[in-house]
C-alpha cells in the first residue's frame, strides 16, 4: 500500500512537470485528485486495510495528497504565469505609432495677459472694476482736463456716434471718473481692464480695436513713490525678476506729475535693437500722479487725498512677451495662431 | 521737433556727449526720437571748403568747364564740372571740394550709392577731385549746380566743421508747446544741464519813418486775439537766403523759398512765435491808396477768402481773420490770403506778430483741414509776450539779408497784458506727493533753473513761486512739483510699495462668474476668440434670409467709421462667429469657437446703451479627428452643441433648464432650440439654416451656433450650493424600454420618470432611440437606464420591482407608453 501510494506521488508529480497546458493540467487533476481519481481510490481503499495498519497508512495518504495539491497549485501557477507572458508577448504594439489626440481649449491671448495683470494686482489689494466702452464725451475727455478742442485731443483719434457728444472710450481713463464717484471717501485701489477704440487704421502696433487696463489708487498718502514701486514690481512680476525699469517724464493731461516706464528691451537686453528702436528700452506704460482736478472731478479733496494712476495694453506686454509683430494678429482670430498660445 | 545742436550752442553751451544729454531730455519728458548727424561720413581730410580761383573752358567739351579751386593745399586744383551754376570767367565763389578718396554719393544713381573718388581723365583733361552738389554730400537731392557756401567760409577747413550738423529730433508730448523753439529746447537744456542760458534780447536798427503813421490795428474780438504787432520793412529784395539759413531751415525739417519766407519761419523756430507777410502795397491797393487798416474780428455770415494755396474757402463765424477794409486777407493764425502774399516783386512787407487763441485756432485748422507749423504752434497756445521780440528779431535780418530798411517801432494792438501767474507752493506738498523730502532750498534751486522766481518763505510758510511768461503749461502747485521731480530725476525717487489703508475689499462676481464660464467651456474643448465689436448691416442681415435689410435705428453708429465694414456697435455675435468660424474652416477641419462680449443695446430714455455680455459658440467639422486606428465620418451635430451646453450649465448648478423647439430664421427648422432657465428663457441654439450657411460663404456641412445671455445665466447661477450624501449601499439597475407616441418629446418622459421614481432614483439615463422593426409606425422606442439607490439602506428586489412598476403604469397613464416586448 505504502508502495503503492509512493508510486503514485512519484508518476504524477513527474507527470505533472511534464506538463504544458491548463488543459493538461486540469485533466491531471481529475485524473489524480479528481473524484474518481487515483488518489481518490486509494483514500476509498483504505477501510479494506487491516485496522492496525490504516493509522499510518492515512497519514501516509494525506500526505501524498498534500504535497500533490500543493505541487499542483505551483505548476497551476508557473503555467499560468508562462500563460500571460505568451499573451503578453502577443499583445506587443509598436509605441512609435501616434496617440489618440486630445483637443482641449483654450482662452485667447488678450484674456491670458488680462487674467495675468489681474493676479499680480490682486495680490496688492487692486481689484477689477468694469465700465462701460460707449462713453460720454464729458467723462472720456472733459472730466479727464481735455475740454474740446484741447491739443492733447490729438493723443487720442476718437470714433463718434451719431449721437452728440457719445463716442467709444478711446483709454480705459474714463473709468477713473466712474469709480471715484461710486467709492467716494472710500480709498481705492482698482484696474479696469477692457476694450477701448481709437480712430487708427492698423498698423503694427495700432489697432482700431485693443484691450486696455487701467489702474486707479486713490487714498490719503499715496505718493509718486508708491506708483514707482507698484509699477516695478508688476513689471517684474510680468516679465522676470531681474528687469530694468525707468521712469521718464511725460504728458497725460490727467494726470500731474506724469511719467511713462520704459523696461529694458527683452529682445536684445538693453544693447538695442529693432523692437526697442535702438533706444535698449520698451515703453510699457503711462502713469502718473491723478491732477488735482481729476480727484476734485470724483469728489475727493486733492488738499487731503492723492492718488496715482497708469495705463497699459495687454496687447502689447503679450507682443513683448511672445514676440508678435503684428498687433492684427489678435483680432484675425486665426485659430493657427491663437493655439500657440494653448 | 528738429533741433540742429549748432543752433542750440548759440543759446546754450553743450557740455554733455549727445547720447548723454539725449538720454537726460528723454527722461525729462523731452523724448529724443533719434539723433542724426548731417556730414558724419564726409572725411575730415577729404572734404573741404574750397575757393574757385578761376573757371575756364574745356577745351574738348562745351558743356563742361574746369575750375581752379583752392582748397588750402600748396596748389590749387583743376577739376572738370558740368556743374550748372558756375561760368567761364567766375571766380571768388566758395565751393565743397571733394579731394581724391573721399566718399560721395553718386550723384547720378537714383539710390543713394556711395562712390569713392578716383583721379580721371573726363574728355581728355585730367581731374583729381570734385566740386560737389548737394546730393553727393547726401543734404538733399539737388544735383544741377554745385553747393554755393557762403563768402565768409574758411578755405581748407573741413566741411564737417563748417557745415556739419547734429539733429536731435525730438518727440514732443501736447504740453511742450514751449519747446516748439530753438529757445524754448535751450532753456531745458540750460536747467537740465545747470548751464547758463545766453539769450540777448533781440534789438532792431530801425532807419525809416515811424510805423504809426502807415499802419492802424484793431483787436475786434480780444478773446480770440490777444495781441496782435506788426512790424514795416521797406524796400526788400526778394531773393534766395544765405546757405546758412537754409541750411539750419532744412534741418530743422522745412524747405528754404526765398529771403523773406525763410526769415519767417527761421524766427519762428527759433522763438516759437509764427509770423506772416503782407504785401505791404497790396493792402494799401485794396484801400485805394489808404493806409491799411487791420481789423481782427470773427468771419461774418457768407465770407469767403481764397487762402495761398488758391483754394477758395467758405469761411464760418466762429473763425478768427485777419481783415482791412476790403473784407479778409488771412485767417488767423492758420494760413494767409492769396492776394496779399509776398510776390517776387514784393518790396514792402508787413509784417504780422501776433497771438491767437489756442482752441479757437485748433477748431478752425480742423474744419479746414489745414494744419501747419503757425497752427502747430497756436494750437498748443502761445505767450503773447514774444509777438514784439519775434516781430524785432525777423525785422532785422529783412534789413540784414533782404536789404530792408525798418519803419520806426512795432505797431502793437494789446488790450489787457495778463499778469504774471503766482502759486503758493507748500515745502511740504513735494514730499506728499512724491515721497521724498526736499528741501526748500533744493526746491527754489530748481525752479530758478527752470526761470521761475522764487520767494522762498520761512518755515510752514509755502514758497511764492511767479511764473515765467513762457511757462503756459504751469498753473497749480502740482504742476511745480512736477517740475521739480523731471530736474530731480523720476528715478532718484525710492520705490515704495502702498503703504496707505488698504481699500474695502469686493469680489466681482459679475467677472468671476465669467471666468467660470470660460473655463468650463475651454474645458469642453472649446477656443476662445475677440471679434469687432463694431460690424456692418449687410453682415448681420445675413443672419436672417427672411427680412431684406436690418433696421440701423436698433444700433449705435459711428460718426466717423474708418470703414463701412465697421460702422455699427453689434447687437449680436452670431455674425462675427460665423465669419470667424468660415475663416478658420479653410485651414481647420473642425472649429469649435466660442466668443464672450458685449452687445451694444441703445435704450430710449438713457444717454448710454446697455452694454450686457453675450456668450456665443460655434462649432462644425467631423465629430472625430482623422486616426490611423479607424476612420468615422460622423459630423458634429445638434446634439454635440447641446451637450457642451449641459455640461456648462450642469457644473454652472443652475437648475431647471429647458430645451424647448423653436423657429428661428438663422437656424434649419426643426433643429433649433431655445434654453430657458428658472424659467426664463436665455437663448437659442440650433443648425445654421442651409441659406444663412450659403449667405456666410460656409462650406455645406452641419454649423452648430448658439448665442445667450450671460447676464441671465449668471443671474441664475447660486451663491452657494449644498453638497449631497454619497450612499454607502448597493445601487439597483433596471433597464427600461418604452413605446411611445413619436410626438412626445423625450423629455417629457424623462420628466415623468424622475416624478414617479420619486426620491429613490437617483439617475435616468437614455441609451437608445429605436425606430423600425416591432415598433408600430408613428411610434418610437425609448431605452433607459434606471438606477435605483437609497442612502441609508441596501434596496431590496422586491422595493425595486414595485417602484419600477409603479412607474411604468404611471406612464402608460399619463403618456401612453407600453412597455417594450
Amino acid at each position: 500500500m505504502l508502495d503503492q501510494l509512493n508510486g503514485l506521488e512519484k508518476t504524477a508529480l513527474d507527470e505533472l512537470h511534464s506538463l504544458a497546458s491548463m488543459e493538461a493540467l486540469e485533466a491531471w487533476r481529475l485524473a489524480y485528485l479528481g473524484r474518481k481519481g487515483s488518489l481518490t481510490s486509494v483514500l476509498r481503499s483504505l477501510g479494506k486495510l487491516p485496522p492496525e495498519q490504516r493509522p499510518a497508512a492515512g497519514r501516509e495518504t494525506n500526505r501524498v495528497k498534500l504535497a500533490l495539491e500543493q505541487a499542483y497549485g505551483e505548476q497551476a501557477a508557473a503555467l499560468k504565469r508562462e500563460q500571460t507572458l505568451r499573451q503578453l508577448s502577443q499583445e506587443q504594439i509598436d509605441v512609435t505609432l501616434p496617440g489618440r489626440p486630445v483637443e482641449p481649449g483654450y482662452l485667447h491671448v488678450s484674456t491670458q495677459t488680462l487674467c495675468e495683470i489681474y493676479a499680480i494686482f490682486a495680490a496688492m489689494g487692486f481689484q477689477v472694476v468694469e465700465t462701460p466702452e460707449v462713453e460720454t464725451d464729458n467723462n472720456n475727455f472733459q472730466l479727464l482736463n481735455i475740454p474740446p478742442y484741447h491739443p492733447a485731443r490729438d493723443m487720442w483719434s476718437t470714433f463718434h456716434t451719431t449721437r452728440e457728444g457719445v463716442l467709444l472710450r478711446t483709454h480705459t481713463s474714463p473709468g477713473q471718473i466712474r469709480v471715484m464717484r461710486q467709492y467716494c471717501p472710500e480709498p481705492i485701489r482698482v484696474i479696469l481692464p477692457g476694450k477701448c477704440y481709437r480712430y487708427e487704421q492698423v498698423t503694427a502696433r495700432h489697432e482700431s480695436m485693443f484691450y486696455q487696463v487701467e489702474g486707479l489708487a486713490v487714498g490719503r498718502h499715496v505718493t509718486m513713490g508708491d506708483l514707482k514701486g507698484v509699477l516695478t514690481h508688476f513689471a517684474r512680476q510680468m516679465f522676470g525678476a531681474n528687469r530694468k525699469v525707468r521712469f521718464r517724464c511725460s504728458y497725460f493731461p490727467f494726470t500731474e506729475p506724469s511719467a511713462e516706464m520704459d523696461m529694458d528691451c527683452i529682445i536684445c537686453g538693453g544693447k538695442g535693437c529693432r523692437v526697442c528702436e535702438h533706444t535698449g528700452w520698451l515703453e510699457i506704460l503711462g502713469s502718473g500722479m491723478v491732477h488735482p482736478q481729476v480727484l476734485k472731478n470724483g469728489g475727493y479733496d486733492p488738499a487731503v487725498y492723492s492718488g496715482f494712476a497708469f495705463g497699459m495694453g495687454p496687447e502689447r506686454i503679450a507682443m513683448l512677451k511672445h514676440g508678435i509683430e503684428h498687433i492684427r494678429y489678435f483680432f484675425a482670430n486665426d485659430l493657427r495662431f491663437l493655439q500657440q498660445f494653448a | 521737433m528738429r533741433v540742429p545742436l549748432s543752433w542750440l550752442k548759440e543759446y546754450v553751451d553743450i557740455v554733455l556727449p549727445v547720447p548723454e544729454l539725449a538720454e537726460r531730455m528723454t527722461l525729462a519728458g523731452l523724448e529724443v526720437e533719434s539723433t542724426k548727424r548731417i556730414g558724419a561720413e564726409w572725411g575730415r581730410d577729404k572734404i573741404v571748403v574750397g575757393e574757385i580761383v578761376e573757371v575756364r573752358p574745356h577745351p574738348n567739351a562745351d558743356r563742361l568747364t574746369i575750375a581752379v579751386v583752392d582748397h588750402g593745399a600748396s596748389e590749387p586744383e583743376a577739376v572738370v564740372t558740368g556743374a550748372a551754376n558756375i561760368k567761364i570767367g567766375d571766380h571768388g565763389q566758395k565751393v565743397a571740394f571733394a579731394r581724391t578718396g573721399a566718399r560721395l554719393i553718386d550723384g547720378y544713381s537714383e539710390e543713394r550709392r556711395y562712390v569713392k573718388l578716383k583721379p580721371t581723365k573726363i574728355r581728355g583733361v585730367r581731374s583729381a577731385g570734385m566740386v560737389c552738389s548737394e546730393k553727393e554730400l547726401g543734404l538733399s537731392d539737388e544735383h544741377e549746380g554745385i553747393l554755393i557756401l557762403d563768402d565768409d567760409a574758411p578755405v581748407g577747413v573741413p566741411l564737417q566743421d563748417y557745415l556739419g550738423d547734429t539733429v536731435l529730433d525730438i518727440d514732443l508730448t501736447p504740453n511742450l508747446g514751449r519747446c516748439l523753439s530753438i529757445i524754448g529746447v535751450a532753456r531745458e537744456v540750460a536747467a537740465l544741464t545747470g548751464q547758463p542760458l545766453k539769450l540777448p534780447e533781440p534789438t532792431m536798427k530801425a532807419g525809416g519813418a515811424p510805423i504809426a503813421g502807415q499802419i492802424e490795428l484793431e483787436i475786434a474780438d480780444p478773446d480770440l486775439c490777444s495781441r496782435y504787432s506788426a512790424a514795416l520793412i521797406k524796400g526788400v529784395k526778394v531773393g534766395p537766403s544765405p546757405l546758412w539759413m537754409q541750411q539750419r531751415l532744412r534741418a530743422a525739417g522745412m524747405r528754404s523759398i526765398n529771403n523773406i519766407v525763410d526769415i519767417t519761419n527761421y524766427v519762428m523756430l527759433e522763438w516759437g512765435q509764427p509770423l506772416h507777410a503782407f504785401d505791404y502795397d497790396r493792402l494799401r491797393g485794396r484801400g485805394d491808396g489808404d493806409n491799411p487798416v487791420i481789423i481782427v474780428r470773427r468771419a461774418r455770415p457768407g465770407e469767403r477768402i481764397t487762402t495761398l494755396d488758391g483754394v477758395e474757402r467758405q469761411l464760418e463765424s466762429e473763425m478768427l481773420l485777419i481783415t482791412d477794409g476790403g473784407g479778409p486777407v488771412a485767417i488767423a493764425g492758420v494760413m494767409g490770403g492769396l492776394e496779399t502774399e509776398i510776390g517776387l516783386s514784393a518790396t514792402n512787407v508787413l509784417l504780422e506778430s501776433a497771438n491767437f487763441n489756442n482752441l479757437n485756432n485748433r477748431r478752425t485748422s480742423e474744419l479746414l483741414k489745414l494744419p501747419s507749423e503757425a497752427s502747430l504752434r497756436f494750437g498748443r497756445g502761445l505767450p503773447p509776450e514774444t509777438t514784439v521780440i519775434a516781430a524785432r528779431r525777423a525785422s532785422e535780418y529783412m534789413r540784414q539779408l533782404a536789404g530792408g530798411v525798418i519803419a520806426d517801432g512795432i505797431a502793437d494792438a494789446y488790450p489787457v497784458k495778463p499778469a504774471a501767474k503766482t502759486i503758493a507752493l507748500a515745502a511740504a506738498e513735494a514730499e506728499r506727493l512724491l515721497g521724498i523730502k526736499l528741501s526748500r532750498q533744493r526746491i527754489v534751486e530748481i525752479l530758478e533753473s527752470l526761470g521761475f522766481t522764487c520767494e522762498p518763505g520761512k518755515r510752514a510758510a509755502p514758497i511764492h513761486v511767479t511764473v515765467p511768461y513762457y511757462r503756459l503749461d504751469v498753473e497749480i502747485a502740482a504742476d511745480l512739483v512736477e517740475e521739480v521731480a523731471r530736474i530731480y530725476g523720476y528715478d532718484e525717487i525710492p520705490d515704495t510699495l502702498l503703504r496707505d489703508e488698504l481699500p474695502p475689499q469686493r469680489r466681482n462676481l459679475a467677472l468671476e462668474g465669467e471666468q467660470r464660464v470660460r473655463a468650463l467651456l475651454v474645458g469642453s474643448g472649446l477656443a476662445e476668440v475677440i471679434t469687432y465689436s463694431l460690424t456692418n448691416l449687410q453682415s448681420v442681415a445675413k443672419l436672417d434670409p427672411t427680412q431684406e435689410a436690418v433696421d440701423a435705428a436698433n444700433y449705435i453708429r459711428l460718426a466717423n467709421p474708418l470703414t463701412s465694414e465697421r460702422e455699427y456697435m453689434r447687437r449680436t455675435l452670431m455674425n462675427s462667429l460665423l465669419e470667424t468660424l468660415r475663416d478658420n474652416l479653410r485651414f481647420n477641419d473642425r472649429v469649435d469657437i466660442f466668443e464672450i462680449a458685449r452687445v451694444y443695446l441703445p435704450q430710449p430714455d438713457q444717454e448710454l446703451p446697455d452694454e450686457p455680455r453675450r456668450l456665443g459658440i460655434a462649432m462644425s467639422g467631423p465629430r472625430h479627428d482623422a486616426h490611423w486606428t479607424g476612420a468615422s465620418d460622423e459630423t458634429l451635430d445638434f446634439y454635440d452643441l447641446k451637450g457642451v451646453v449641459e455640461t456648462l450649465l450642469d457644473r454652472l448648478r443652475v437648475g431647471d433648464c429647458t430645451f424647448a423647439p423653436t423657429e428661428h430664421p438663422t437656424f434649419q427648422n426643426g433643429r433649433a432650440a431655445t434654453v430657458s432657465v428658472g424659467g426664463t428663457e436665455i437663448g437659442v441654439l440650433g443648425e445654421v439654416h442651409p441659406l444663412v450657411r450659403e449667405n456666410f460663404d460656409l462650406p455645406e456641412q452641419r454649423v452648430c451656433l448658439l448665442e445667450i445671455d450671460l447676464e441671465a445665466l449668471l443671474a441664475q447661477v447660486p451663491s452657494v450650493y449644498y453638497y449631497q450624501a454619497v450612499s454607502r449601499f448597493p445601487a439597483a439597475v433596471r433597464d427600461l424600454a418604452l413605446i411611445v407616441e413619436e410626438s412626445v418629446p423625450a423629455v417629457q418622459v424623462r420628466d415623468a420618470m424622475a416624478k414617479a421614481g420619486g426620491k429613490l432614483l437617483q439617475k435616468v439615463e437614455l441609451f437608445d432611440v429605436y425606430r423600425g422593426e416591432q415598433i408600430p409606425p408613428g411610434k418610437k422606442s425609448l431605452a433607459y437606464t434606471l438606477t435605483y439607490q437609497a442612502v441609508d439602506r441596501t434596496l431590496t428586489d422586491e422595493e425595486v420591482n414595485r417602484l419600477q412598476t409603479r412607474l411604468q403604469k404611471k406612464l402608460e397613464r399619463e403618456l401612453g407608453a407600453q412597455l417594450r416586448a
